[in-house]
C-alpha cells in the first residue's frame, strides 16, 4: 500500500524520503513535540439519473498536503492544495507557529507501518467504462418503475472514489493507504390518491464497482426503496409519548453511534465534557450488552487499513458486558491522556485536522429471535429503518429519526406509522434494553458521520433490540 | 508564467491587490471557455475561487489550534448536444485546468441529452455588477486572534461559578474572491470578507453538565460583537439550561427563538425549491398563490441588501437578481428556481440558481417577553436536533430543548423532548412574530409563536 501510495502521490512531485525528512526536521527545529505530513489525492466520479435520464455526471480531483505541529495539546496546522516541495515548505513554516509552547523533540527513525490490507487497491472509477455505469442507472430506473405503477419518480446515483494517502511523522511513522469507496443510491416517490411518499435504499463499501453492477445487489436496493415508499403511503400518524421501542437490525445501530459512540471519543474525555467523562468501568448497560468499534472488517465502508495518522485500525471494545470499557483515540488525545492511539485518528481531507472518530460501530448479538422480541411487546413501536441521528455529547441527549416504523399491539405489527424522531439519554438508554436479538446485521454502507464540520464514511450495526422506554415524537 | 508561480502569487495579492487576482481568475476562466469550445462544447460555464483565512481556538487559556487555510477551486460544466458534463479541481495550474476541461467533456459524451439543460438564457444575464459593501480585508496576526479568543473565553468563565469548563473560544477570518463566466460572454465576480468569533462553555451543577454557545459573524472586523459579550452570552446560555426537567406532554403552543425559527424558513425554501418540485419531493407542489401563512406574514428576498451575507447582482448562472417577495400577505408568491428547474416546470427562473440570497421575515412589534406573555402556557424551543423533517409530506418531528412557560413567564428549562406537527399546519397556525430579528444570518427571522404542536416527553414521575 505504501509503495503504491508513494508512487501515486509523491513521485510525480519529485518528493522522496529526503524531502520528507527535511520538512519534518524543519518542523522539529521549533519547540515542537510532534509533527506530521499528510499527503492525499482523491478522485471522485459521480453519475445521477432523474426523470428517466442520466442528466449529470461529475469528476473531480483534489490533492494536497496538510502539515501539523503539536506542542503540548496545542496544534499548528496549515495545508497546501498542491503537492510539491515549495508548497510543503510553506505549509510547514505556517504550522510551526505553534512551536514556542513545546519542548524540543528529536526526529525518530522512520519505521514504515505494515499492516494487512482490508481492501483492494485498484481504482473503482476504472473498473468499468462510463457507458456501463450510465446503463446501470437506466436499468435500475426501469426496474424500479416496473415494480409498481404508483412509482412516479426515480432518482439513482452512483459514486466512485479512489483515494491515496501517505503519512510521515516525527515519531517515525511512515505509512500509506490506497482506499476505494463505491456507493449506489436509489430514491423513489410513490403517489396514490393525492398522497406522496418517498423511499430510499442504497449501499456500498470499500470494494469493487463490479459488486454494485451485480443485479442481485441493485435489485435489492430498488425493491427496498419501492417497498418503503409504498408502505409509507399506508402509514398512519405516529404516537407521541414514552413507550417501548423495538429497533430492527442493521442501520438502526445509528442508536449506538449517537447514544454511545460519540461520547467515547477521546477528545471529549481529555476535555472532560462528555456525559461519560470519568465513568470508565461503570455499568451503563444491561450485562449482556457488548459494543465494539471495529475498523478491521474487510471492505466495509467504515474500515481503514491504517487511520489518517498511520496507526493500523483495531477492534476496540467500547462496552463490555454492560460496563464502559474503552475510548477511541487519536495520537494527540492518547498522548495527553497517557493512553495508546486506537486507530481512530481520522480527517475529512488534507485540509482538516485529525480527530478521534468512529469506524464501524456495532453491538454483538444476543439470544432472542426477532419474532420473540416483537411478540413480547404489548404496546409500542417497531422501528425498522432510520435516517440519521444527532447527539449533544455533554448532556448525553440524542435523537434518531425513523423512516420506516410500525405500531405494535398485542405482540403483533398492526400498522405502518409515519416516521418520527426518537429521543433519549445516552448514559441510561442501554440500561433499559430488555432483549437483544440473535440477528446481528451491519448496515449496507451508507453512513456519513459529521463532527466539527468534517464528514467521514462510517458503518453501524446491531441485532434487533427491545428498549423498554424511549420518547417517540409522533403527533397522536 | 507557470501555474505554480501564479498560485503562490495570489496568496499575498488576495488582500492587497484583489483586482489582480480577479484579472488572473478571469484570464483562467476565458482560457477554460475557449478550451471547452475547442474541445467540441456548444456552451460552457466555469467558476473559479481563491480564498485564504486564519482560525485560532483557545481552550482554558491555552492555545488549542492555529490554522492557516489557502484554497483554490475550479468547477466547469460543458454542454454538448444538450448533454452536460461537470468536473472540478483544487488545482489552478494551466495543465490542471486543461485536464479538468477534458474530464468535463469526457463526462458529457456519456450523459443523455436533456431538453431542459444548458446555460441560462442569454438575455437574462446581469449587465452591471454592483458592490454591496462586503469587502473589508484586514490581515490579522495569529497573536491578535489568540488574544481576542482568550478575552472571549475568560469573560465567559468568570461570569458564573457554575461555568467550570470550556470547549474553547475561536476567532477566525476568511477572505474569498470568485469569478463566474459562461459562453454567453458573461463574466461576473464577487468578493467577501468574513470575521467570526464563537465560544462554547460547559456549566455544571449536581444534576449534570450542560453546554451552550454564542457566536458572531460579520464582514467587517470592527462590527464583531464585543469579545466579552460573546463569552458572557455563552455562559448565560449554558447556565440557564442547568436543572432541565421535562414538560407535560400534550398539544401546546410553541415559541421558536429566532435562530431556530430560521430553520422553519429554510424548510419553506427547501419545499419551494425547483429541484424538489420537479422531483415531486415537496409538499408545496401546485401551491403558488395558496394561503400558506396568515395574512400578516411577509417574507421578502433582497439580493441587494448592503452588507447582506449573500448579496450579489447575479445568481450562480449569471442571471440578474432582483428584490422580490416570497410570501406576500401570507400567500406563496413564487417558487425558488434556477433555469434548469424552471424549464422542467414550464416556468421562468427566479434568479435563484445556487439558492436564496438574503431573506427577511417581516418582524412584529412585540418583544420576546411580550410574546411569552401572549403564549401564557407552552414551550419555548431554543434548540432542535436531528433530521426529522420530511419535505415530501411536510411531516415534522424533532428533538428539542428549551423552556417551559407558565402564567406568561419562563418557569424552568426542559430537555429530552420532541415537538411534532406538519409544516403546512404549523405555517397556518403562526400566531405572532417577535420584534427580535436575528441579523447574523442571510435569512433573518424573528421569534415565532405557533398556535399548537404535539410535545412529547417522559413524565418526570416515571423516572
Amino acid at each position: 500500500m505504501l509503495q503504491q501510495a508513494t508512487q501515486e502521490l509523491l513521485e510525480p512531485a519529485g518528493l522522496g524520503s529526503s524531502e520528507l525528512d527535511h520538512a519534518l526536521a524543519g518542523l522539529m527545529r521549533g519547540q515542537v513535540d510532534f509533527g506530521d505530513l499528510y499527503f492525499q489525492r482523491r478522485q471522485n466520479e459521480g453519475w445521477s439519473l432523474e426523470d428517466g435520464i442520466v442528466r449529470s455526471g461529475s469528476f473531480s480531483i483534489d490533492q494536497g498536503v496538510g502539515v501539523r505541529a503539536i506542542a503540548g495539546t496545542g496544534t499548528g496546522f496549515a495545508y497546501a492544495d498542491a503537492i510539491h516541495a515549495e508548497a510543503l515548505e510553506q505549509a510547514a513554516g505556517s504550522a510551526r507557529a505553534i512551536a514556542s509552547a513545546g519542548t524540543a523533540g528529536a526526529l525518530a527513525v522512520k519505521m514504515p507501518v505494515s499492516t494487512a490490507a482490508l481492501y483492494r487497491a485498484d481504482n473503482p472509477i476504472e473498473a468499468a467504462d462510463a457507458t456501463v455505469k450510465v446503463e446501470l442507472l437506466r436499468t435500475v430506473d426501469a426496474f424500479a418503475r416496473s415494480l409498481d405503477p404508483r412509482i412516479t419518480q426515480v432518482n439513482v446515483s452512483l459514486a466512485c472514489q479512489h483515494e491515496s494517502i501517505v503519512v510521515a511523522a516525527t515519531d517515525g511513522t511512515l505509512a500509506g493507504d490506497v482506499r476505494p469507496l463505491v456507493r449506489l443510491d436509489v430514491r423513489v416517490i410513490a403517489e396514490q390518491g393525492g398522497r406522496r411518499e418517498s423511499g430510499n435504499a442504497g449501499g456500498g463499501g470499500r470494494y469493487s464497482l463490479l459488486t454494485l453492477l451485480d443485479p442481485e445487489c441493485w435489485q435489492k436496493f430498488a425493491r427496498e426503496a419501492v417497498r418503503e415508499a409504498l408502505l409509507n403511503l399506508e402509514a398512519v400518524d405516529a404516537p407521541a409519548g414514552f413507550m417501548t421501542v423495538v429497533l430492527g437490525p442493521g442501520w438502526p445501530g445509528v442508536l449506538l453511534h449517537e447514544a454511545i459512540g460519540h461520547g467515547l471519543e477521546g477528545d471529549f474525555h481529555r476535555k472532560g465534557i462528555s456525559a461519560f467523562s470519568g465513568r470508565m468501568g461503570e455499568r451503563i448497560a444491561t450485562e449482556y450488552i457488548t459494543v465494539v468499534d471495529d475498523g478491521t472488517l474487510p471492505e466495509r465502508r467504515g474500515s481503514l487499513s491504517i487511520d489518517d495518522e498511520g496507526t493500523p485500525s483495531q477492534r476496540n471494545v467500547l462496552i463490555e458486558n454492560g460496563r464502559l470499557a474503552g475510548l477511541m483515540q487519536d495520537k494527540l488525545n492518547a498522548r495527553a491522556m497517557g493512553m495508546q492511539p486506537t486507530g481512530n485518528g481520522r480527517r475529512e481531507s488534507f485540509a482538516h485536522l485529525p480527530l478521534p472518530r468512529m469506524t464501524n460501530t456495532y453491538m454483538l448479538p444476543g439470544e432472542y429471535s426477532p419474532e420473540e422480541i416483537i411478540a413480547s411487546v404489548e404496546d409500542g413501536i417497531y422501528a425498522a429503518n432510520f435516517k440519521g441521528g444527532q447527539v449533544d455529547i455533554t448532556s448525553g441527549k440524542f435523537v434518531f429519526v425513523a423512516s420506516e416504523a410500525w405500531r405494535i399491539q398485542g405482540g403483533k405489527l398492526i400498522a405502518p406509522i409515519k416516521g418520527a424522531t426518537l429521543i433519549g439519554n445516552g448514559p441510561d438508554v442501554l440500561t433499559r434494553v430488555g432483549m437483544v436479538g440473535n440477528d446481528l446485521e451491519l448496515d449496507t454502507g451508507v453512513g456519513v458521520c459529521g463532527k466539527d464540520g468534517q464528514g467521514v464514511p462510517v458503518g453501524v450495526g446491531q441485532p434487533t433490540l427491545r428498549i423498554d422506554g424511549l420518547t417517540v415524537g409522533g403527533t397522536q | 508564467m507557470s501555474g505554480k508561480n501564479l498560485q503562490t502569487r495570489t496568496e499575498s495579492d488576495l488582500m492587497d491587490a484583489p483586482d489582480r487576482v480577479r484579472e488572473w481568475l478571469t484570464e483562467l476562466a476565458e482560457r477554460v471557455l475557449a478550451r471547452a469550445r475547442a474541445g467540441g462544447a456548444d456552451a460552457a460555464e466555469v467558476s473559479l475561487t481563491s480564498s485564504l483565512g486564519r482560525d485560532v481556538s483557545v481552550r482554558l487559556d491555552e492555545i488549542d489550534t492555529l490554522e492557516e487555510a489557502r484554497d483554490h477551486g475550479v468547477a466547469i460544466t460543458v454542454y454538448r448536444n444538450r448533454a452536460s458534463g461537470s468536473a472540478s479541481s483544487g488545482d489552478l495550474s494551466l495543465e490542471a485546468l486543461d485536464r479538468t476541461v477534458e474530464q468535463a467533456l469526457a463526462i458529457a459524451r456519456h450523459t443523455q441529452p436533456d431538453p431542459a439543460g444548458g446555460l441560462a438564457d442569454a438575455d437574462r444575464m446581469a449587465r452591471e455588477i454592483d458592490d454591496f459593501d462586503l469587502w473589508h480585508p484586514k490581515s490579522i496576526e495569529m497573536e491578535t486572534l489568540v488574544d481576542r479568543a482568550r478575552l472571549i473565553e475568560q469573560a465567559g468563565l468568570n461570569h458564573d461559578p457554575r461555568v467550570d469548563n470550556s470547549e474553547g473560544a475561536s476567532v477566525s477570518f476568511d477572505v474569498a474572491l470568485g469569478v463566474y463566466a459562461n459562453s454567453h460572454g458573461f463574466v461576473g465576480h464577487g468578493r467577501q470578507t468574513r470575521f467570526s468569533q464563537s465560544c462554547v462553555l460547559v456549566a455544571q451543577d449536581k444534576d449534570g453538565m450542560q453546554r451552550d454557545w454564542d457566536w458572531d459573524d460579520r464582514c467587517r472586523f470592527e462590527a464583531l460583537a464585543d469579545p466579552a459579550a460573546t463569552g458572557v452570552r455563552a455562559a448565560e446560555r449554558a447556565v440557564r439550561r442547568l436543572g432541565a426537567r421535562r414538560p407535560p406532554s400534550g398539544k401546546w403552543p410553541v415559541i421558536y427563538i429566532p435562530e431556530v425559527a430560521l430553520g422553519l424558513v429554510r424548510h419553506l425554501v427547501g419545499a419551494a425549491s425547483g429541484g424538489n418540485l420537479y422531483r415531486r419531493s415537496s409538499f408545496l407542489i401546485d401551491s403558488i398563490d395558496s394561503q400558506l401563512f396568515p395574512e400578516w406574514v411577509s417574507i421578502t428576498e433582497d439580493p441587494h441588501l448592503i452588507g447582506g451575507g449573500r448579496s450579489s447582482s447575479f445568481d450562480d448562472e449569471g442571471v440578474v437578481t432582483r428584490p422580490s417577495p416570497l410570501i406576500e400577505h401570507g400567500r406563496l408568491a413564487r417558487y425558488v428556481l434556477g433555469s434548469y428547474s424552471a424549464r422542467k416546470l414550464g416556468l421562468e427562473t427566479t434568479a435563484n440558481a445556487g439558492g436564496v440570497r438574503n431573506l427577511l421575515f417581516a418582524p412584529g412589534t412585540a418583544d420576546f417577553d411580550a410574546l411569552v406573555r401572549q403564549m401564557d402556557r407552552g414551550l419555548v424551543v431554543t434548540e432542535v436536533m436531528g433530521q426529522g423533517v420530511n419535505l415530501v409530506t411536510g411531516d415534522y418531528s424533532r428533538g428539542a430543548s428549551g423552556f417551559w412557560v407558565e402564567n406568561g413567564r419562563i418557569a424552568y428549562p426542559v430537555e429530552e423532548i420532541t415537538v411534532a406537527g406538519n409544516l403546512r399546519s404549523m405555517f397556518a397556525a403562526l400566531e405572532a412574530a417577535g420584534s427580535d430579528i436575528e441579523t447574523r444570518r442571510n435569512i433573518q427571522v424573528p421569534s415565532l409563536l405557533i398556535g399548537q404542536m404535539t410535545v412529547a416527553a417522559q413524565s418526570d414521575q416515571s423516572d
